[in-house]
């Protein structure tokens, strides 16, 4: 893509957040806002969940990250690809479980311990959840290979680690992140749940918004997560460029 | 051929290079197979049943053969990425089981089509990978590296800092040359090297390979399906059948004027007196030296200086001795002497007629501009002088 190209890609999604979260502002200011919502939409409160929602996104992808990158390094080894159908078919169960029902089991069935608090449960239920794409994808990018590229590095004498982590990975770490990418947007926008169990995150306006049957409340949250999710988009899209290697 | 007169020899002083006379010492090391068989599970041929074979240390012994004939497999047992499933292969008289596989490998040259360079390095780094591997300081690699585009004939900093992808086809394959050599391997296995660029390009890869193999005599074992290709690199060929069976070990020379049997004979192919062309080189004829003339030098001075000498074209060489163009008279302007444009199409003094020939049709003057080791000029061939050498040869056969 051309470099022009980017620089429009990545300013779409800024000029969008900045429109989303001025008109926000501007309502949140200047309407006529009745005690429940004045005490819902406080700014700290936001802010608190804004925050709680980012730390249960990035928490859980880098969760994802490091579990699902080494087993799909593992299931593309020699002698272990028979693995892979199986790896993927549990992980998309695991997506394809209402992830409402998933989070609410697990917070029945492990929160009699007290270390899994709702938040802890419900970085566990979105790790488990998001695997799927960059197990997938790793899979996918690390077959791409090159097979006389990663011959040429055999014949030249790398070990296998070397082969590994010089050769392998950086070719694939294109389709590496774009399900990176994917992940941290289906993380981002499932994370609204955790409410349910005492997660936080700004699912907990929108909730207080339909259980006090505030309209106002509840669309206020929902244009936050969308907000959220656009930023968080846009973060991951930087990522992959960033990391992609040059010359690739 | 070779043990008549090479007039080149004597007229070539104005264009030696400093410290590249003669041949160099052999760094090349002895191959012998010995018995050699690979076995595929659930296939009742042999893929190569039992291949015996010295290969000669600092020379270039092609493996050419029919696709499927076991020449790869062959090659690839030689840095065991392939294990033959019995026999023995010693390098300089050693096992090569007696050390790990990325031990061998990091003392053996590997040049594969194409280069297969890695699309993520830079030429440099693409470069260093082994020379890394064996641990060599910081300082020693970069200099290696210069050295090394130097010999494949890319001017090293313009192209160190370079990614594969910017770089033409035959610049990819030099730089997969270069770091075939990088850590100086006694032994180069080669792939179908040039297999992947166009013909004009795979000619002056051909040319420069011969070039540093007359600097640096390596073993070089090299691939090809290509009995062209295999006639002119070849300082012996191993005609291989199927099951990697020898059906004939010996120089091109042999292999062209008495084939073994009717399956080299067909696999040489029909117009083997014009494949003889193959045979001899531009070394073997008398070169013509026309006026030469150095980039910055004055117009006027280099114009005089050949209408006293009848020429109607000048040679324009780099401050190294590179010829980089080769302008008609009436094609100079300016006060000084500018490097032109576009790429010269020259040809090596170990070219063979054949392709001499080619470059000389391609050209304008009808005749081709000859460079020895490191791309410096030596001379200029034309027509004349190959259709008199011609004649020599007729001459000679009729005798």
């Amino acid at each position: 893509m051309s470099r022009r190209g980017i620089v429009v890609e990545l300013l779409v999604p800024v000029v969008l957040v900045v429109l989303i979260l001025g008109g926000y502002v501007w309502w949140r200011e200047t309407a006529n806002l009745n005690p429940t919502e004045l005490r819902q939409l406080d700014w700290a409160t936001i802010r608190g969940e804004a925050w709680e929602h980012i730390k249960l996104t990035v928490v859980s992808s880098v969760l994802v990250v490091l579990i699902a990158v080494p087993l799909g390094v593992v299931l593309t080894r020699r002698g272990m690809t028979w693995l892979s159908p199986i790896a993927v078919g549990i992980a998309n169960i695991g997506q394809s479980a209402p992830s409402i029902g998933l989070i609410v089991l697990f917070y029945i069935w492990l929160n009699v311990h007290p270390f899994w608090t709702g938040f802890r449960v419900t970085v566990l239920t979105l790790t488990l959840y998001g695997i799927l794409p960059v197990l997938r994808n790793t899979i996918t990018g690390l077959r791409g290979v090159d097979r006389t590229l990663v011959e040429a590095a055999r014949g030249l004498g790398m070990s296998a680690p070397a082969r590994l982590l010089r050769v392998e990975l950086p070719l694939a770490l294109p389709v590496i992140m774009a399900g990176v990418r994917t992940t941290l947007i289906l993380v981002v926008g499932t994370a609204t749940l955790a409410t349910f169990i005492d997660g936080g995150g700004l699912g907990d306006t929108i909730n207080s918004g339909i259980q006090l049957y505030q309209f106002s409340v509840m669309v206020a949250g929902a244009v936050l997560v969308v907000a959220l999710a656009l930023v968080v988009e846009w973060v991951g899209r930087v990522l992959e460029l960033v990391i992609r290697p040059r010359g690739v | 051929m070779s043990d008549t007169t090479r007039p080149v020899e004597a007229t070539q002083t104005q264009a030696e290079p400093p410290g590249a006379s003669g041949p160099g010492e052999v760094s090349g090391a002895e191959i012998v197979l010995t018995d050699v068989v690979k076995r595929y599970a659930g296939q009742d041929a042999a893929a190569v049943g039992g291949l015996t074979l010295t290969i000669p240390a600092g020379e270039i012994v092609m493996f050419v053969g029919p696709s499927g004939c076991g020449k790869t497999t062959s090659l690839k047992m030689i840095n065991r990425l392939i294990e033959p499933t019995s026999g023995t292969i010693e390098i300089a008289g050693k096992d090569i089981r007696t050390q790990s596989e990325n031990q061998l490998r990091r003392q053996i040259g590997y040049v594969i089509q194409g280069g297969s360079l890695f699309p993520h390095m830079t030429v440099e780094k693409n470069i260093a990978i082994v020379p890394k591997l064996l641990g060599w300081d910081r300082s020693r690699i970069h200099d290696r590296v210069t050295e090394l585009l130097d010999l494949v004939g890319l001017d090293p900093e313009r192209y160190r800092n370079r990614h594969p992808r910017e770089l033409s086809g035959g610049q990819q394959q030099r730089v997969g040359v270069a770091r075939g050599l990088a850590a100086d391997p006694p032994v180069v296995l080669m792939d179908e090297p040039f297999g992947a660029v166009d013909p004009i390009t795979r000619q002056r890869l051909q040319d420069e390979l011969l070039s540093i193999q007359r600097e640096l005599h390596k073993t070089i074992v090299c691939v090809t399906h290509d009995i062209d290709e295999a006639i002119k690199l070849g300082d012996r060929i191993v005609i291989l059948r199927e099951g990697a069976e020898v059906a004939q070990y010996d120089t091109p020379e042999v292999v062209l004027s008495a084939p073994a049997d009717d399956f080299v004979a067909d696999f040489v192919g029909a117009g083997s007196s014009l494949k003889a062309l193959s045979l001899a080189r531009v070394e073997d004829i008398e070169l013509r030296h026309p006026t030469t003339a150095k980039v910055g030098d004055a117009v006027a001075k280099v114009t005089e200086q050949a209408r006293a000498n009848g020429d109607t074209a000048v040679v324009v060489l780099d401050d190294r001795g590179r010829p980089v163009g080769w302008p008609w008279l009436r094609q100079l302007r300016g006060d000084r002497i500018v490097r032109p444009e576009g790429e010269l199409i020259d040809v090596d003094i170990r070219s063979t007629l054949n392709d001499a020939l080619d470059s000389m049709l391609s050209s304008s003057h009808g005749a081709a501009v000859v460079t020895g080791e490191r791309d410096q000029y030596l001379g200029v061939v034309d027509f004349d002088a190959v259709t008199t050498h011609i004649r020599l040869l007729e001459e000679q056969r009729g005798e």
